[in-house]
């Protein structure tokens, strides 16, 4: 399911020992965004967003409430028309492609709220995201590959996903993003409306997925989790990107700690 | 006398729930009624009728060719009449199905005439007394095919990987595309398999009221819609229960209060559905 990791590690040997293999910075990214716009009717929300994203790569992008996070998102996957700039995913242009190509090409959304449909059941929630491949027995396979890493999705498997907690649906609504295949998985803000204990669990299935060499593109509001994460970062302000950089080097940032980590606040008032 | 009505309403409330599954899985998909449920209706009994007329053609295969119209029909209508106002305020597509209602009927009027047809076939049906009871076996034949039909339909819906991509749609349209699932697609197959279903309850009652006129879908397209509304529009167990409903309450309420109420009695459940509980029996888009 996340082909990235055998890939990342048969390259490189043979022809040359010297010289090491290419880490996940060094590879060509595979999604690129070249001065994107996208909005709403009038409305122009991204003004301009250029952001890329390598194979293997854990990118998270954050910022407040309406900065454009989650319409960065809508625009990649195709929901919302680019206005302007281009959208490339391997090299191909995305800019005219319809949702449901952009998912078998492998960008895969697993959306803001969760959005699992309630009244079906946790097997036909799983099926559904398997929709558009055709390879049936390989499908099989990774649906039981998914029941034996997440024991829930068996034993609840015939359960409305309705019914399910908050966090069972965010992993729901991760795995059915699995059993699509992603070759980039993007999340938006899974840690939404969730306990602090259910996030933690959450960020465990995707650090996991990192381990297993998973690209991800994480939208967060949750910056201190998200950071911990990422590799590298986007600052989104205002449909603009106002900062980026390693993880690490965001995450010591005082404006970044100021504005979302909640750090160095005078409390004034005392 | 009670059993007798029962089962009287069972045979009609069957044709009502196969139109009221028309109504409410494009209700359940799109957000909107398609008025000109009726008329497929129409369409699928004229033309197994006009099929059998020719009398070179098995019944089987009319009726089949009767729903196959049918859902060409809807098919169609969804192209022409819903597709292009998609996005549009929800009372423009709703005007375009009235107006697509009218046109129907006037052009069936202008093509075949006022005048009711009679099925071409004679079917040598006995009746069977079962407890005191009378029963033809039409009635158990209508009631047997349509209960055969709902089966299949929601069979349909619950296990195959088309019918749960339709219920995907209904339920959330943009997670579903997120899932590959092409939407419009979705929409023309809902058509296709509601319009399908009308057609074949067009057919049942040609053959039970021995009458096929232009105007033959008005009435059981209100009541079928009444039935989608009694049962949970947009809820498909709803719909079934809603037309069966609705058939059993309208043959009682002509028996034991006086047969000119027959048609009142539908539209008197539906002022009251809507005044006392508005979401129907059934409620949410359930399968």
């Amino acid at each position: 399911m996340e082909g990235g990791s055998e890939e990342r590690g048969s390259r490189g040997t043979g022809v040359s020992p010297v010289i090491p293999p290419p880490t996940p910075s060094s590879r060509p990214p595979m999604l690129t965004l070249k001065s994107v716009q996208a909005g709403y009717g009038p409305l122009t929300v991204l003004k301009g967003i250029s952001l890329h994203v390598r194979p293997g790569e854990v990118v998270t992008l954050i910022g407040g409430n309406g900065a454009g996070k989650s319409t960065t998102l809508r625009t990649i996957c195709g929901l919302l028309p680019v206005r302007r700039g281009v959208l490339e995913f391997d090299g191909q242009e995305l800019n005219r492609l319809s949702p449901e190509r952009i998912v078998s090409l492998g960008l895969v959304l697993v959306p803001e709220g969760r959005r699992v449909f309630s009244s079906l059941s946790v097997t036909a929630n799983l099926e559904l995201g398997s929709y558009h491949r055709t390879d049936k027995a390989q499908v099989r396979r990774d649906l039981e590959d998914l029941r034996e890493r997440f024991p829930l999705l068996r034993e609840r498997a015939a359960q409305p996903a309705g019914t399910l907690s908050g966090g069972e649906q965010q992993m729901l609504a991760i795995c059915r993003a699995l059993m699509a295949k992603p070759r980039l998985l993007m999340l938006d803000e899974p840690s939404m409306g969730l306990a602090p204990r259910i996030v933690r669990q959450v960020y465990g299935i995707l650090s996991d997925l990192k381990a297993r060499g998973t690209t991800l593109l994480l939208i967060e509001q949750n910056a201190r989790a998200a950071l911990k994460l990422a590799d590298r970062g986007y600052v989104m302000e205002t449909g603009r990107i106002i900062l980026d950089g390693a993880a690490a080097e965001l995450r010591d940032d005082p404006e970044v700690q100021r504005a979302y980590l909640g750090k160095g606040y005078r409390e004034v008032w005392e | 006398m009670f059993l007798q009505q029962l089962f009287n309403g069972l045979t009609t409330g069957s044709a009502y729930a196969l139109i009221a599954l028309g109504y409410t899985m494009i209700y359940g998909i799109l957000g909107l009624i398609n008025f000109a449920q009726g008329e497929i209706y129409m369409c699928g009994a004229f033309v197994a009728v006009l099929l059998l007329a020719t009398g070179k053609v098995n019944f089987f295969i009319a009726f089949a060719a009767g729903m196959g119209a049918a859902a060409l029909l809807g098919l169609i209508l969804e192209r022409v009449a819903f597709r292009p106002l998609r996005g549009a305020h929800p009372l423009v597509p709703l005007i375009s199905a009235i107006g697509a209602s009218i046109f129907l009927q006037s052009l069936a009027l202008l093509v075949f005439g006022p005048s009711d047809r009679p099925f071409p076939i004679q079917f040598t049906f006995s009746t069977v007394t079962l407890g005191g009871v009378a029963i033809s076996t039409l009635q158990g034949a209508i009631f047997a095919a349509a209960l055969g039909l709902m089966a299949l339909l929601v069979l349909f819906v619950r296990f195959t990987r088309y019918g749960k991509a339709i219920v995907a749609c209904a339920l959330d349209r943009d997670t579903a595309r997120l899932m590959g699932i092409n939407v419009d697609r979705m929409v023309a197959l809902t058509f296709i398999i509601g319009s399908a279903l009308s057609g074949a309850a067009g057919i049942m009652m040609a053959i039970y009221y021995n009458a096929t006129y232009p105007r033959m879908g008005l009435l059981p397209g209100l009541k079928a819609f009444s039935a989608a509304i009694l049962g949970g529009v947009g809820n498909i167990p709803g719909a079934i229960l809603g037309g069966l409903v609705l058939g059993v309450a309208e043959s009682l309420g002509a028996a034991y209060i006086a047969s000119g109420y027959k048609d009142a009695v539908a539209f008197v459940i539906l002022i009251l559905v809507l005044l006392l509980r508005p979401q129907g029996i059934l409620k949410g888009r359930g399968h």
